[in-house]
């Protein structure tokens, strides 16, 4: 099989409008994997199922991931030279600049007519909140359809032309989505026999008010 | 081997007249038996407790095997898995109970008939178990329906269910029909179906059934924290 880069080469080649980006994995599995761009999504997708050369036919894998926002401080660093001729001084700025979070859906795919994978793809949402909408694969594979309703039940990614998106794991009236970063877990801790770690800490809020420390009557004569 | 523990055998009771249990077991084994219609009552209720055929998760693969020929739960008269909870005497609330399972669980208990009894099968129904601190875990069954046993395991073994199930009909053969401590068939008062929590927002509405079930005072420990 051929490598990511090249693989993004011959989609750029193909698809001069879209961007496709090789995100590298720093770590031993050295996974890496292209970003597709959402608006472009489902053509890329299904150029990769087609393509004689790639023939991606078989999505074993659809899964999300929550990048939640991201508080960055940057250190300007910049030289005063001292008016009274000593070494110059060095002066730091410290600015905070928040980096927008996304919703990622990774797919793996691979192909059983020519034996190789995997090939991971990414897409990602404008944002956390209000544009949270992705092109649905489903039309292109069609094993991500339960897979894509479980990633809209946990994270809250729309998939755009999917042909049943409903909740999963979680019943209809649900508002949560369980597995973002900043999803708080409903508060059932009131009866802990034996609480340790973070369910004490929970525990804890349910506890009655100690009473107030009282002094020892005087004893009696 | 030590013994496992376990409630004694309710005392004969007593039947009509002024003869002695040593009376009757004379007269017994002359062939003529004596009994009060609540013993027969309760031994035949004890001996033919049908259960409700449904499985919640692993546990119910340990409940499936107790059915089998290695420990067959018929030589207890409880082989027969009834499918409609009009015709089970018995739940066993056999796995995990996901907040979403929690109302169909609810609605077979008030499906079904009294007398009725409820088995919580292992460390999920009774607590929660491992997925305690899931958001969608019911941190024990008897948050909204009343146990009679709890079995603990994770899962149990078949003989441990059968060892409750045996408790369970202990406890059966203890129950009066008359009087003050009559059994809780017996008294229109005492409810037998209970609400059905409502699947809201963030939660189950109610969270539990506060008629059913209190916590128990929380234990402050002090020192270690």
């Amino acid at each position: 099989m051929e490598s990511l880069e090249q693989i993004r080469d011959r989609l750029l080649a193909r698809f001069p409008g879209a961007t496709v980006t090789l995100v590298t994995n720093p770590g031993v599995a050295a996974e890496h994997s292209l970003l597709l761009d959402a608006a472009h999504g489902a053509e890329l997708a299904l150029f990769l199922r087609d393509d004689p050369a790639l023939q991606l036919d078989y999505c074993s894998n659809a899964t999300g991931v929550d990048w939640p926002d991201k508080e960055i401080t940057d250190v300007k660093k910049t030289t005063v030279p001292d008016p009274a001729g000593g070494a110059p001084k060095v002066v730091e700025e410290k600015t905070k600049h928040v980096e927008p979070g996304c919703l990622e859906a990774v797919y793996h795919l691979y192909s059983m007519a020519l034996r190789h994978g995997p090939v991971v793809i990414r897409l990602r949402t404008a944002n956390r909140s209000d544009q949270v909408k992705l092109p649905s694969l489903t039309p292109v594979w069609r094993s991500c359809d339960f897979q894509e309703r479980e990633i809209y039940d946990l994270y809250g990614i729309v998939f755009e032309g999917h042909r049943d998106l409903r909740r999963l794991l979680m019943w209809e009236e649900f508002k949560d989505h369980p597995m973002r970063k900043d999803y708080v877990d409903p508060d059932d801790y009131e009866w802990e026999p034996t609480p340790h770690a973070a369910v004490l800490e929970r525990a804890k809020a349910h506890y009655p008010v100690p009473p107030a420390a009282t002094p020892p009557e005087a004893p009696k004569p | 081997m030590s013994e496992l523990p376990s409630t004694p055998l309710p005392a004969p009771f007593p039947a009509a007249g002024n003869i002695t249990d040593a009376d009757r077991e004379e007269l017994r084994r002359h062939g003529i038996l004596m009994t009060s219609l609540e013993e027969l009552y309760n031994w035949g209720r004890s001996n033919s407790i049908w259960p409700l055929q449904f499985g919640l998760a692993c546990c119910a693969i340990e409940m499936i095997a107790a059915a089998t020929a290695r420990f067959d739960i018929a030589r207890f008269g409880a082989e027969i898995f009834r499918p409609s909870p009009r015709q089970a005497d018995l739940m066993i609330v056999s796995g995990t109970v996901t907040k979403k399972m929690a109302p169909q669980v609810v609605r077979l208990w008030n499906q079904m008939p009294e007398p009725k009894y409820c088995i919580a099968m292992g460390a999920c129904a009774i607590s929660g178990g491992p997925f305690k601190q899931g958001y969608n875990v019911l941190k024990g069954v008897d948050r909204f329906i009343p146990v009679d046993i709890y079995i603990p395991g994770c899962p149990p073994r078949p003989e441990a269910l059968l060892h409750g199930l045996m408790e369970l009909q202990k406890q059966i053969k203890r129950e009066h029909l008359t009087g003050a401590d009559a059994a809780r068939h017996t008294r229109p008062e005492v409810p037998s179906e209970f609400p059905i929590p409502a699947y809201g927002a963030h939660d189950l509405e109610p969270t539990m059934n506060p008629a059913v079930w209190k916590p128990a005072p929380p234990l402050p420990r002090s020192g270690k924290a």
